[in-house]
């Protein structure tokens, strides 16, 4: 993968990881200004070396782990700055940006060489669009997930009758509320149609076995609980600690889902 | 030239005098135009707002404005003793300063409040719009409105509130961003109550359900906001539709209990509730704040805010006099080199006359030459006054800030007999 514009990309991104980090110690008046420009740009970088990517292998598929991380990476960014652009908050960044900074620099170092020529077994279509539906719904359940850890934190704070503190600067509750529940909504349906353009993959490739598989049952048990998470926040109205909980074990369930590749058979970021 | 400010404010003038100097908008134009009328006055603009009045000129030699705002506003002779003892007047750095102190909002009654610089914007534009300021003026004051807001960038002084009814609005707008739609209910009808559910109506709240022990105050109430009065008996019925419940009602157990807040919550799909308790003793049982969804400030809460807002400003406001040091700096060494301006012109047309004269005169002696020649000699002698001039000009501008700028300056003009045209 070249990593050149992946790299300055992350040079960018660092930008944003030292205001999230200065943001917990307090002064950050010269970074508010230019972290957002600064993102913005390294967004842009980061578009031109996954386009670079795509027009060295010829597909839009991702060929490895760390291309996916890239792709997930940037996904995270378009997100952040959708909700920016609807809610004028930031404070997602202060989770975002370090995460995208890691993603993005195990990205551009880790980088090896593609497997490129490689033939795969399926359309690269079909691939694409499984993977990018499903690194989006992964997305959204994490900003839901950052949203309610904002919201508990931001919750706390109203109640201790701290105005002075930190986290009083957070957007208002019912911002981080919707921001919360909006990204689980629009989620849930990239998560759906990614899980099933995953199985149709599978059962093209594998037939009806891939269905024992540790990561299929794990990605499955993920869904269930996002079912489970949006149903009771739209039906009960869950929000503060109990939402919290919720949103933290999907989460967790999402990233051992993810982890779980090493012991899966049948599932590979790398075509066969 | 010389900025030359009197005025009288909050502080130094009870409202009975300001009340006699206060200009109204109509009158505006009037005082404006008499007051650049008047001997010395270069340019002038007046600034009335209900806690102060001021008249800002930019005078050649001085001008007597006490004089000027003793004969416009007609007071008489006993009244001047009075003025003398509540007037200010400042000049040049010192009328700097308070004119950006108070673009600033540093010497207003409520340190900070935003008002202030929109009004002294609008006393600008009619002063401009008489042709009552020119370049002195525009300068002073296009660089105030730069300070002030400046100063509300760099510094906090205007974003912490300081009374317990915007407090209160402040909290109901962390908790719901905005207002709109959300209902309002009073429990207890009285002053202080009306006073909150007025700040939280101006910030848009939808509704207002009103509930006290005399249904009459609640309906009277009800019709001056558009609300809806609520009897009694019925309160906790009512209480699931609000967002926000502010209590005031004398009563010596809590009106609303742990359970009450449960079972609010239950029937809300657990949309958060704000109750402002501002009753002494209280109608909100403390242990209510402690069930998810429910925020509880009472009266002590809102009042520690608020004063740890007010010690908030004042920490602001010394680091806003800091800024004010600076800017006041940088404008009076601008405008210092704004003085030079005058004798730079001078010089240069007092050598470009001899250049001139010096040509004619050998023109004569040349008799016919070619217009290359002429050129060249036109060019020759630019060059000559044009490097002869060099240094003289870069040590005046350079000089201008530093302490003997006078010195050079008066040895310049006398040097090249620079006599008359001196504008100060």
């Amino acid at each position: 993968m070249p990593a050149f514009w992946l790299r300055v990309a992350l040079c960018l991104y660092g930008v944003g990881l030292i205001y999230a980090l200065a943001s917990l110690w307090g002064g950050r008046q010269v970074l508010t200004r230019i972290t957002m420009p600064a993102v913005g740009l390294g967004m842009t970088f980061h578009f031109v070396a996954l386009l670079e990517n795509a027009m060295l292998s010829h597909t839009w598929a991702p060929s490895s782990m760390h291309e996916l991380e890239s792709l997930l990476a940037f996904l995270m960014m378009i997100l952040f700055f959708a909700i920016y652009a609807r809610y004028k908050a930031t404070a997602p960044g202060l989770a975002v940006f370090p995460l995208v900074f890691l993603l993005t620099a195990s990205a551009a170092f880790g980088a090896t060489p593609a497997d490129h020529g490689l033939p795969l077994f399926v359309s690269p279509q079909w691939v694409y669009m499984h993977v990018a539906l499903i690194l989006f719904g992964y997305s959204a359940l994490l900003f839901s997930f950052i949203a309610s850890i904002l919201y508990l934190l931001q919750e706390r704070t109203l109640k201790a009758k701290n105005t002075s503190s930190f986290w009083s600067r957070l957007p208002a509750l019912a911002t981080i509320d919707e921001i919360g529940y909006k990204c689980l909504i629009w989620g849930f349906p990239f998560m759906t149609l990614g899980l099933i353009a995953g199985s149709i993959l599978a059962e093209a490739r594998f037939g009806s076995k891939y269905f024992a598989d540790p990561k299929v049952l794990l990605s499955i048990l993920m869904w269930v609980v996002y079912t489970v998470l949006l149903y009771t926040r739209w039906s009960a109205g869950w929000r503060g600690r109990r939402a919290a909980y919720m949103a933290t074990f999907a989460f967790a369930v999402a990233v051992v889902a993810w982890a779980a590749n090493n012991l899966s058979q049948t599932h590979r970021f790398i075509g066969p | 030239m010389n900025f030359h400010l009197i005025g009288v404010n909050h502080h130094t003038a009870p409202l009975e005098l300001r009340e006699r100097l206060a200009v109204s908008e109509e009158r505006l134009p009037d005082v404006v135009s008499t007051l650049v009328k008047q001997p010395g006055v270069d340019e002038g603009m007046v600034l009335s707002t209900c806690n102060r009045v001021e008249v800002l000129t930019s005078t050649r030699q001085g001008a007597d404005l006490r004089g000027f705002l003793r004969s416009y506003f007609g007071l008489g002779n006993d009244e001047d003793d009075k003025l003398d003892s509540h007037v200010y007047e400042f000049e040049k750095r010192e009328a700097v300063r308070h004119v950006f102190r108070v673009a600033s909002s540093l010497d207003s009654m409520v340190v900070g409040e935003p008002q202030i610089l929109g009004q002294v914007k609008e006393a600008y534009a009619v002063a401009r719009g008489l042709g009552a300021v020119h370049s002195a003026l525009d300068a002073l004051l296009s660089r105030a409105f730069a300070v002030a807001k400046r100063v509300r960038s760099e510094t906090a002084i205007g974003s912490s509130t300081v009374s317990i009814a915007s407090v209160a609005v402040e909290l109901a707008e962390k908790i719901f961003g905005s207002l709109e739609n959300k209902t309002v209910f009073l429990l207890g009808a009285g002053k202080m109550a009306e006073l909150a559910a007025r700040h939280l109506m101006a910030r848009g709240a939808g509704k207002v359900m009103i509930c006290n022990r005399t249904y009459e105050r609640a309906l009277e109430l009800a019709e001056s906001f558009g609300g809806q009065a609520v009897p009694f008996d019925r309160m906790h019925q009512f209480t699931d539709h609000a967002d926000i419940i502010l209590t005031s009602m004398g009563a010596t157990e809590p009106v609303f209990r742990k359970e009450h807040g449960e079972a609010l919550l239950r029937v809300r799909k657990n949309r958060p509730v704000f109750f402002i308790d501002i009753a002494v003793p209280r109608n909100v049982a403390p242990e209510v704040n402690k069930v998810d969804g429910l925020f509880v400030y009472d009266v002590d809460d809102l009042q520690s805010i608020a004063s740890k807002n007010t010690a908030e400003r004042k920490r602001e406001a010394e680091r806003a006099e800091k800024i004010i040091d600076l800017e006041v700096d940088r404008f009076a060494s601008r405008m210092k080199s704004l003085e030079v301006v005058p004798t730079i012109l001078s010089l240069q047309e007092y050598c470009e006359t001899i250049r001139q004269a010096e040509i004619d005169r050998i023109r004569g002696r040349l008799g016919q030459i070619s217009p290359d020649q002429e050129a060249a000699i036109e060019a020759m002698s630019r060059a000559i006054i044009n490097k002869l001039l060099h240094t003289p000009i870069t040590t005046l501008k350079s000089s201008a800030a530093h302490p003997e700028a006078a010195t050079i300056h008066e040895m310049i003009r006398r040097i090249f007999n620079l006599s008359g045209g001196k504008q100060d």
